[in-house]
């Protein structure tokens, strides 16, 4: 029974406007401007490696893409604020979580290519694959969670998920559990407000994302997810109180491109709408920021970026020797071959219909 | 020692528990209530509200976060109450649980078992005589399990706990506590993967598992008849050599169980025997099972299974083909 009336709150949290222009008293102190040109360089980063996945779909040589484009600083700021020890659980667009982390680029190229031996996760790399089916990996996050709780470990996990997994019944189940058992679990919104077609007002009547938390007791804040600061600010204070118990975080962003190549956005949403979001564009209001401070101009970025897109076509490079074997697909279902797939398999290696 | 499944199941849980740390306990009513079948009965007690934890109400979220646990390297045994809530973590299980060693070409891999209560013949509501054995099996990457009795229900659990895969456990609920068995004291595992046959003869073979096995021996034993049963434990990946090499041996086949008959574990079977022993077999290949039609309510149910009138008959009429 309610002694008074129950009151929820969600704050929303913007550290640079769109302008560049910070706001320095809620500036985090570890946010030095060496930090932030680290982050901004992996902005660019990622966007550089979506484009050239984008041509690569375009040209036969990747298979369906999700592209991030947009997203950059949601994705950077919230990778930024784990600690070594911390795991990350990913939806299908987290592409610059993946490049922060120093997941292999040519593994990363060989996945998008169609392969599952490019969703072999290195020893030590605290995550989990791509993870297609919306909002199904939160769960699972809070399982990872809890196993950290239980081994005692110190390590928190951060999920991703986006505004239409908001929508589906893990999402409320897997921030359930996490309320009930208290672990180290931060629920990151990317809240691009598209579900493919379905705009973020037709998906719930809810004024805020974040206040889908409230009902299972876990605090909610909504940052400008186009604010990289704000982003990290925001994650890393989710992870301070991990061992409290789980944060739910929306980022208020928006996808520049479409669902997947697969998808034609000209179908459902006007170029007007999405001029607004380009005069809020992530990566832009930290050049001028940057720029501002004396500390980059055009001739730096053109000589990282020509790096990064070295380092790109070196891994691209490497992934195109990349040679699938069919036999790998039945040696991997079990921890043991059974008969009827060694029978299968041997078929298929007697045939020639491998050729 | 005498054993009923129940204690059998309990048992082999207790021994898991001590025998890996990695290993915890999680559902709906397992803890202090010892499951709604008394299943996990005394666990929680023995190894606290660590290990043996109440989840709350939701099968998917009870599936999703064990996966997520064995994931980061624990091996944990959810229950769900019935076999037909299932449905709601079916997602979990076909999308992630059966796909993760594939997808990640063995790099992460689900170590778990999944325990629920299958099948009739307890007189209880809607939804909670469920036989979805097929549906498991149809997904490459679960193993699905299913014993008979006590002996093999403790040998497979504990096998099943020693794999670095994710298993679905039926428990046939009619059995649980309907007969008692010697039951060593020890762990001991019963292969997975592996038939078994309980009973030798050379007039046909008969081919059941769960809650049909002791039915089907029961009216094998009154009529007298000379016919090999075989139990096939595991149901994925089936066991195709001991069924193949008996079939051979008595030249005709009969596959009996409780769910229904079209598209169900009957059919492979009988595919099988039609691919690799069709010149052997003397007469069609029977089946006995339910019709084609949802599980009905108690009141329906002697209708519905497969009773020993229905098997009796159907042994007449493949003797005499």
């Amino acid at each position: 029974m309610l002694e008074q009336a129950f009151e929820g709150i969600v704050d929303y949290l913007q550290i640079m406007d769109e302008n560049g222009n910070v706001d320095s008293s809620s500036l985090p102190k570890d946010l030095t401007d060496a930090k932030i040109l680290d982050m901004y360089k992996y902005m660019i980063y990622a966007r550089a490696l979506d484009a050239k996945l984008l041509s690569l779909q375009r040209q036969g040589r990747a298979a369906t893409y999700a592209p991030l484009i947009g997203e950059e600083a949601t994705q950077v700021g919230s990778v930024f604020a784990l600690r070594k020890q911390d795991y990350f659980v990913p939806n299908f667009r987290q592409h610059a979580v993946f490049l922060v982390r120093g997941f292999p680029l040519d593994t990363f190229f060989i996945y998008w290519k169609g392969y599952e031996d490019g969703g072999e996760i290195p020893k030590d790399f605290d995550a989990t694959p791509v993870s297609i089916p919306v909002a199904t990996q939160l769960p699972h996050a809070a399982g990872i969670a809890f196993a950290q709780k239980y081994k005692k470990k110190d390590a928190a996990v951060l999920a991703y998920v986006g505004d239409g997994g908001t929508s589906e019944g893990d999402f409320y189940e897997a921030l359930n559990f996490a309320g009930v058992w208290k672990v180290p679990l931060v629920v990151l919104i990317e809240n691009n407000q598209w579900a493919i077609s379905v705009p973020r007002s037709k998906q719930t009547a809810a004024q805020t994302l974040a206040q889908k938390g409230i009902a299972a007791g876990v605090n909610g804040i909504q940052v400008d997810g186009n604010d990289v600061l704000a982003v990290y600010k925001a994650t890393s204070d989710a992870i301070a109180n991990a061992s409290q118990g789980p944060t739910l975080i929306e980022c208020v962003t928006y996808r520049m491109s479409m669902h997947t190549t697969a998808d034609d956005p000209t179908k459902y949403r006007s170029d007007a709408d999405v001029a607004v979001w380009q005069k809020r564009d992530p990566i832009a209001r930290v050049k001028t920021y940057l720029t501002k401070k004396g500390i980059w101009n055009d001739d730096m970025e053109k000589q990282v970026a020509d790096q990064q897109l070295k380092t790109i076509d070196a891994a691209l490079a490497k992934a195109e020797q990349f040679k699938p074997d069919p036999k790998s697909m039945f040696e991997n279902v079990y921890s043991f071959i059974p008969p009827v797939l060694k029978e299968e398999e041997d078929e298929g290696v007697a045939s020639n219909f491998w050729q | 020692m005498q054993m009923n499944m129940v204690s059998a199941i309990n048992n082999a849980l207790d021994l898991i528990l001590q025998e890996n740390p990695d290993v915890v306990l999680l559902g709906e009513d397992i803890g202090k209530d010892g499951g709604v079948f008394r299943v996990t009965d005394g666990l929680q007690a023995k190894y606290g509200e660590g290990r043996v934890m109440d989840t709350p109400l939701a099968e998917s979220g009870i599936i999703g976060s064990s996966i997520g646990m064995a994931l980061a390297g624990m091996h944990p045994i959810p229950e769900v109450q019935f076999a037909g809530f299932m449905y709601l973590a079916f997602n979990q299980l076909v999308s992630h649980a059966a796909r993760y060693r594939s997808r990640t070409r063995s790099t992460m891999t689900v170590p778990m078992i999944v325990r629920t209560p299958v099948s009739g013949g307890v007189r209880a509501l809607e939804h909670h005589s469920e036989n979805p054995e097929a549906l498991y099996a149809h997904v490459g990457g679960l193993i699905v399990v299913e014993p008979s009795g006590p002996y093999n229900a403790k040998g497979l659990l504990i096998k099943a706990s020693r794999m670095q895969d994710p298993v679905v456990f039926l428990e046939p609920t009619k059995l649980y506590r309907l007969l008692k068995e010697d039951v060593p004291d020890g762990a001991y595992e019963v292969p997975i993967g592996k038939a078994k046959v309980v009973k030798e003869g050379s007039a046909m073979t008969i081919v059941t598992y769960g809650v049909m096995v002791p039915a089907v021996k029961d009216v094998v034993e009154q009529k007298g008849t000379d016919a090999e049963i075989i139990d096939l434990q595991t149901i994925n990946p089936l066991d195709r050599d001991t069924i193949i090499d008996s079939v051979k041996k008595t030249t005709k086949l009969m596959i009996v169980h409780e769910a229904q008959e079209s598209f169900g574990v009957g059919a492979e079977v009988a595919a099988i025997a039609a691919e690799k022993a069709i010149y052997e077999l003397e007469a069609p290949v029977t089946r006995v099972a339910a019709p084609s039609l949802p599980y009905p309510m108690p009141g329906y149910e002697k209708y519905y299974t497969p009773t020993a009138n229905k098997i009796s008959a159907a042994i007449d009429k493949l003797m005499s083909s």
